[in-house]
């Protein structure tokens, strides 16, 4: 497996085709920083959970996420112990206030932001080690389109990439949906616009990313690209509330318009996106 | 005075300096300052000397492999962040070993010479020219776009199959490279060893293809055209705030036809 996927190296140093996508595992990515990928990220998780599903979120931006920030979360043990073989893997997963368990990689990840065969193999067997424990793995992966981001969407099954309404966010998304359509040959990415303005504007926004990728990019024949929109989650006060006070808007305000909007969300992802058994 | 720093005194005599000058003495370009006259400009001026050569390939004045790892960690940072793309040339000479065999190396040596001096004339200063290995040299150019780097790559192979080589008393040689070449692709930041790896491939591509020409790794295009940025959100820039009532009437529809089918 490990060789398989070194010899599919790339641009970026990501596999062009995952060789086996762990199943159940879902990148959350982004083009652009700043619009929401973390939030999203947390409170599907939360969502998830209530809905009664095993849920891990793995911070896949090696220690530059701010997932610890949202979740307000300082753990002794991270990820970067496990790969300097300081503490064990188990050691490192912690459960979070929304009933989910999380990995965090721990700042000292950042000098693997280089990201090597060796760091590769790591996070493969890691990730491969893990997935069988939960009915789903969520991956919030970095912004842009780095090699460890890439790599880490590579492991995904499903993409949702994180966009708003906002011309930089949107091309950046853009340009994160060719990459990945490019090189990694997917077929099937989905959506979620964060802080719309009003309600339809999140499908508008997505069918108007499909009508410029199919006029633009180029797929084999038979294999064309779809974007899938999952849901929007509309602009709300609520959300920096919760943010500033380092809560989950599902926990702190279940009511709010965006904390429903997650709600809905996490139910079309375990209808649509969890395979069946 | 409690706050005043003792300036640390260096007797020159008793360094060990030897080594450095008989190493630095064979490099003569280099002039060394006076000891006698200042011991600090001295010091610096053996410290400098020796930097400068433990970035040099001896043969050929180019930058050696360490240099060139250095140039290449640097030039990946300034991708990463600038978005400029860069591109890295890796250049073997076509049937070197034939040189070596037929004329001695002492030619060979003047070949790697006259390679090395047309390299540098070919590129820009602020390009990194290096031997990479025995026969084979490195370029690594920031700031290169894509377009431009398929032409600089040949320019560099034709000027190179143009150039004659005096080896000897009347004797002059001409030998062709064979050029394979990797982008450092916008916003990636990629890792040393993984872009060497894409040059490399396309290099052995070029050789068992035939030698004397140039390969290119051919990169994802990953950037966004004004044309698309314009189709994105064009309707927004123009302020027409029909657009998105329209799109959502359309995507309804749309949705509305295939449950129909």
């Amino acid at each position: 497996m490990t060789d398989a996927v070194n010899e599919q190296q790339t641009v970026a140093g990501a596999p062009t085709v995952p060789l086996k996508p762990l199943g159940k595992v879902v990148a959350v990515t982004s083009g652009k920083g700043g619009v929401g990928k973390t939030f999203v990220s947390a409170n599907l998780a939360a969502a998830l959970a209530k809905r009664g599903m095993r849920v891990l979120v793995l911070d896949a931006d090696l220690g530059l996420a701010n997932l610890d920030v949202v979740l307000n979360l300082y753990p002794k043990v991270t990820l970067h112990d496990v790969f300097t073989g300081k503490a064990k893997l188990e050691d490192a997963i912690i459960r979070a206030p929304g009933g989910f368990s999380v990995l965090l990689a721990g700042s000292g990840m950042v000098e693997y932001s280089r990201l090597t065969p060796e760091v590769r193999d790591d996070f493969l067997r890691i990730m491969s080690g893990l997935v069988p424990h939960y009915d789903i793995v969520l991956l919030d992966t970095g912004a842009g389109i780095s090699d460890v981001v890439l790599f880490a969407v590579s492991l995904a099954s499903e993409v949702i990439v994180v966009a708003t309404p906002e011309p930089t966010s949107l091309t950046d998304a853009y340009a994160t949906i060719k990459v990945l359509v490019g090189q990694q040959k997917r077929q099937v990415i989905r959506m979620v616009i964060n802080q719309t303005a009003r309600l339809g504007d999140g499908r508008a926004i997505t069918v108007q990313l499909q009508q410029v990728l199919d006029r633009f990019v180029t797929t084999e024949p038979g294999r064309p690209i779809k974007l899938v929109h999952m849901g929007d989650i509309p602009a709300d006060p609520a959300v920096r509330q919760a943010v500033m006070r380092r809560q989950l808007l599902t926990l702190s305000m279940p009511g709010s318009p965006a904390a429903m909007a997650v709600g809905q969300l996490a139910q079309k992802i375990q209808e649509t996106v969890i395979p069946r058994i | 005075m409690a706050f005043s720093r003792t300036p640390s005194h260096v007797e020159i005599d008793q360094l060990q300096l030897d080594d450095a000058r008989s190493l630095l003495n064979r490099d003569s370009e280099l002039v060394l300052p006076n000891p006698d006259e200042s011991a600090v400009a001295f010091l610096q001026g053996v410290i400098d000397g020796l930097c400068e050569l433990s970035l040099k390939d001896p043969l050929t004045g180019l930058s050696n492999r360490r240099h060139f790892n250095s140039v290449l960690d640097r030039t990946i940072d300034m991708v990463a962040r600038s978005g400029d793309p860069a591109l890295l040339l890796m250049l073997d000479i076509d049937h070197f070993k034939r040189v070596n065999d037929a004329y001695g190396h002492q030619a060979g040596d003047l070949v790697l010479k006259a390679i090395a001096k047309t390299l540098c004339s070919c590129v820009r200063p602020m390009d990194t020219v290096s031997r990479y290995g025995g026969e084979e040299f490195a370029i690594v150019l920031p700031n290169c776009h894509a377009y431009y780097g398929g032409t600089i790559a040949e320019r560099i192979r034709q000027t190179l199959q143009d150039l004659p080589i005096t080896i000897g008393n009347n004797t002059n040689i001409h030998i062709t490279v064979s050029i394979g070449g990797a982008y450092a692709p916008e916003w990636v930041r990629s890792t040393a060893v993984l872009w060497t790896e894409r040059a490399d491939i396309q290099l052995y591509r070029a050789k068992t293809e035939g030698r004397n020409q140039v390969m290119l790794d051919t990169q994802q295009e990953i950037f966004v055209s004004a044309e698309e940025k314009n189709m994105l959100f064009g309707h927004l820039a123009l302020g027409d705030p029909a657009w998105i009532e329209g799109v959502a009437n359309d995507a309804t529809n749309a949705t509305i036809a295939q449950r129909v089918n």
